[in-house]
């Protein structure tokens, strides 16, 4: 919960200006920018995601060594679940958001 | 001890454990206080102790969220989703959390409707999928979660989604502290401040700590060399007789915060009059609730909460470990009756929590060890 994770963004909804689509190691999940309102992101920019916010701008350096830091924490894969787990993309079945 | 060459910067790793050699009076025994879990989890999975002399002792403070919450809120929050038609969604790191009759994951297996959710959002999402029930999201975190609970509880009033509450467990961390420093068994000279709850609080509301109370607070990285810098950092203000506000983790942490969140916070949520902490009991103005306007998805109105109190089995002594008072291995369960797999306190649960970090890292080691030692 407490994860902070990197992603850059990819494309703001054009319906929505508070959702983007975001790329966190090649897994691509919606994230909601409202808590970024006084600064907003561009596509290309690089974020912190907490549960499914974004949270801070940072550079693609820090965002790097962001990612080493889950890496060396040994927490890669539960940030990759938990973005995985953004939207409850098997939503609607009872089981979609229990492991 | 991981091999510091693994590490970013393993030069500057070195050169800045050697500048804290210089740093410390070897006649000074320094006690400084970690607030954050995540600081807690980083300190034991790289080792770091090892990197640091003998009498610079790292104390594990009350910043994980998960432990710090007593267990009558769960009994109550699972107690409000027996109801039928309500599906209790909650982050990963609650559904194995002990309340008094079993955890959420234990509730699921006996037939309650249990999801883990990821994001708030989520939660919002799950109850547009199913208007006919009613969804409660058990909210859990300090500053670093509460704005997500807050944007998302004003996305469900403007859209008019009524089958949606929250169960506000959200938490402050500055009275936290407070209490600590309050406590007379608690002797400490400076703080590690947390990361991610500064980017939204910023920096000035540490400044009391160092003015008040005149201790040193360095708001730190998660990175093994940002730890030892903020380390570095407090030993030079100690050595300086100083005691200031300083800001390890720039490149994250802006001195103001994020104005959005703290706006979204204040929109939605008031302080509680008083809070109960697992470990520092009742600490007035701790802890979030709904703002009238938003009472209606506030489960504790729109429901009937039992109240639950609950005092932790006797034999466990999670309120000294996360006062720091005690280590982990010093609580007469630790690594017997209770282990990460069978966790009787939620300082063993979460990742963050003193105990389930000292028993993966620090414990596995010492076993081995002792293993090793004999088998020789």
């Amino acid at each position: 919960m407490c994860l902070a994770i990197p992603g850059k963004i990819i494309e703001i909804s054009p319906d929505n200006p508070d959702s983007a689509l975001v790329d966190v190691v090649s897994v691509r999940r919606r994230v909601d920018l409202g808590l970024l309102q006084d600064d907003r992101p561009k596509p290309g920019d690089w974020v912190l995601i907490h549960v499914g916010f974004a949270m801070s701008k940072i550079s693609e350096q820090d965002a790097n060594d962001q990612m080493q830091t889950l890496r060396m924490l040994g927490e890669t894969e539960a940030a990759l679940q938990e973005v995985k787990g953004y939207g409850l993309e098997e939503e609607n079945g009872s089981e979609a958001a229990s492991s | 001890m991981k091999f510091v060459d693994e590490f970013r910067a393993p030069e500057l790793i070195t050169r800045t454990s050697e500048e804290i050699r210089r740093l410390v009076d070897p006649a000074r025994h320094y006690r400084f206080m970690e607030v954050c879990g995540g600081h807690t989890h980083a300190i034991y999975r790289f080792g770091l102790k090892d990197l640091l002399p003998d009498n610079v002792e790292l104390i594990h403070g009350p910043g994980c969220p998960v432990c710090v919450l007593p267990m009558g809120r769960i009994d109550d929050g699972l107690a409000l989703s027996q109801q039928d038609n309500v599906i209790f969604a909650a982050f990963g790191d609650m559904m194995r959390v002990p309340g008094t009759h079993g955890s959420p994951l234990e509730y699921k297996a006996r037939g309650m409707d249990v999801r883990i959710v990821y994001s708030p959002s989520d939660a919002l999402k799950l109850a547009r999928a199913n208007p006919d029930k009613h969804v409660m999201f058990f909210a859990i975190g300090f500053e670093t979660t509460a704005p997500s609970t807050a944007l998302t509880l004003m996305r469900a009033r403007a859209e008019g989604i009524r089958n949606f509450s929250v169960f506000c467990n959200h938490v402050t961390i500055i009275p936290a502290i407070r209490a600590i420093l309050d406590s007379p068994d608690m002797r400490l000279d400076a703080f590690i401040g947390p990361g991610h709850v500064s980017t939204v609080i910023g920096c000035r509301p540490y400044e009391w700590i160092a003015k008040e109370e005149r201790k040193p607070i360095v708001i730190s990285g998660f990175e093994p060399l940002d730890m030892l810098q903020s380390i570095v950092m407090l030993l030079r203000q100690l050595q300086t007789r100083e005691a200031k506000v300083e800001n390890q983790y720039k490149r994250v942490v802006p001195w103001e915060g994020n104005r959005a969140a703290l706006k979204a916070m204040a929109e939605v949520f008031q302080l509680r009059p008083y809070f109960e902490w697992r470990g520092l009991g009742f600490i007035s103005q701790s802890a979030l609730r709904i703002r009238d306007a938003y009472a209606e998805w506030d489960s504790e109105r729109r429901f009937d909460v039992p109240g639950v109190r609950v005092t932790d089995p006797k034999a466990a002594q999670c309120g000294e470990v996360l006062k720091g008072v005690l280590k982990p291995h010093q609580c007469k369960l630790f690594g017997r009756e209770c282990t990460p797999e069978h966790p009787i306190g939620a300082l063993m649960v979460s990742s963050e929590g003193s105990c389930a970090a000292y028993y993966n890292y620090e414990h596995r080691k010492t076993a081995a060890a002792t293993m090793l030692s004999q088998t020789a």
